[in-house]
């Protein structure tokens, strides 16, 4: 049986970046799912302060991330000290759509990736 | 503006043994408060696992408990000091406030007081050329024991300036909170490629390389200097200078005033290109980057 993916979302409270419409539906999908899964108000602080919060994440096994753009996301992770292990998902809530996210989010450990559809505007 | 390094407590909503789920309603409210406060919060149900960081001192458990009565916990280390709270029927302004009361007076960054702006390097695009390093005057590149670049001062970076990013050749500079792409972590197109390799001659706005058109400037503005000295006219002409390079969009007006003065830009610069160049000396031989 797959490891069981740790679920990580971003706020990106820091800056208007990421579409809230995208963000408060992800996070309200997920606290509607009744799974567990770890929520950080900003990525890009985190990175900028070198949180050892990063190091326990990127430790954790397998990771799936809502946040932002995937190259973006990891070069925070690398150089905050914490790279991201191989097999990390990584969803863009800047391009995707809320329901994409969601359902890549949250499907069963070793079930196939969705292709994910551009992002429509919904701030 | 960096205030601190630390993490002040982990915040966990808990909906694990022992707990009532929250009604829906209130445990996204709940969560959107303390996210937009600034605070890292794990969602614990009956399923999981929290990762804890060793840095977490203090752990503050949320939760609605049979009888309003939060069960007292501790860690069998003795390394995580755990607190827990009873919030049924609490509003999210309340359950913030009774976090902000736990964590005390300990320093914490709150979003819309920071941006967090700073280079990130996609390592996967990067040839260690060092121009980012040559380029930027506020000493935000270093290079690292490998000589290999590295962001070592991101506190130092100019908010909403991504004029590195600009001058890479390989795309290879992100700033994540900037509106548009390459530059916010987009893939990087063919075409993106194609501009930014042009974009390297921007030193030529100029009229040749950055540094050695400002040294002219200084030099020329300097026998001026003997003749007539105006230096209020010599700021003016330095201001026009600089600002071609803001009216064609490339470094913001705030960052120019925050450039240092022209003789402090040519010390800058020549030091950061002695560095660039002892650290491109120190790499092994290797073939030129396509």
């Amino acid at each position: 049986m797959p490891e069981a993916p740790v679920l990580l979302y971003c706020r990106c409270a820091y800056a208007q970046v990421v579409p809230s419409g995208v963000k408060n539906a992800v996070l309200a999908q997920l606290c509607d799912s009744g799974t567990s899964f770890e929520t950080v108000s900003d990525l890009c602080e985190m990175a900028a302060h070198r949180d050892p919060r990063l190091q326990q994440l990127s430790q954790c096994g397998h990771l799936r991330i809502a946040a932002c753009y995937p190259r973006a996301v990891t070069g925070l992770f690398h150089q905050a000290g914490a790279p991201l292990p191989e097999g990390t998902e990584i969803l863009n809530m800047r391009s995707q759509t809320a329901e994409d996210i969601t359902q890549q989010m949250l499907r069963p450990a070793g079930a196939a990736t969705p292709t994910p559809a551009p992002v429509a505007a919904q701030d | 503006m960096i205030t601190h390094t630390a993490r002040p407590l982990k915040v966990v909503l808990y909906e694990g043994n022992g707990a009532l789920p929250l009604p829906p309603e209130a445990r996204l409210k709940v969560l959107t408060a303390l996210l937009d406060k600034g605070y890292a919060v794990s969602r614990v149900t009956p399923t999981s696992v929290t990762p804890t960081s060793s840095d977490d001192h203090t752990l503050l458990l949320l939760g609605t408990f049979p009888q309003r009565q939060a069960p007292a916990l501790e860690d069998v280390t003795g390394r995580i000091q755990i607190e827990t709270r009873d919030i049924t029927d609490l509003d999210p302004e309340t359950v913030v406030a009774l976090v902000d009361k736990t964590r005390g007076d300990k320093p914490m960054n709150e979003p819309g007081k920071w941006k967090p702006w700073f280079p990130v390097i996609d390592y996967s695009r990067c040839t260690n050329c060092m121009q980012c390093l040559s380029f930027c005057l506020f000493d935000v590149y270093g290079v690292s024991d490998e000589n290999k670049i590295q962001v070592q001062n991101n506190d130092n970076c100019k908010t909403n300036c991504p004029a590195c990013s600009r001058v890479c050749p390989e795309v290879a500079i992100m700033f994540p909170k900037y509106q548009a792409g390459p530059i916010n972590g987009d893939d990087v197109s063919a075409a993106d490629h194609g501009r930014e390799k042009m974009k390297v001659d921007i030193s030529s706005l100029l009229g040749g390389d950055i540094y050695s058109a400002l040294k002219d400037r200084s030099a020329a503005a300097k026998s001026r200097f003997s003749k007539e000295r105006s230096p209020d006219k010599a700021l003016d002409e330095r201001k026009k200078c600089l600002t071609k390079l803001v009216s064609d969009g490339f470094i913001p007006m705030d960052v120019l005033a925050s450039l240092p003065s022209p003789d402090e830009i040519l010390r800058k610069a020549e030091v950061a290109k002695a560095r660039a160049a002892a650290a491109l000396a120190a790499q092994p031989s290797q073939q030129p980057a396509s």
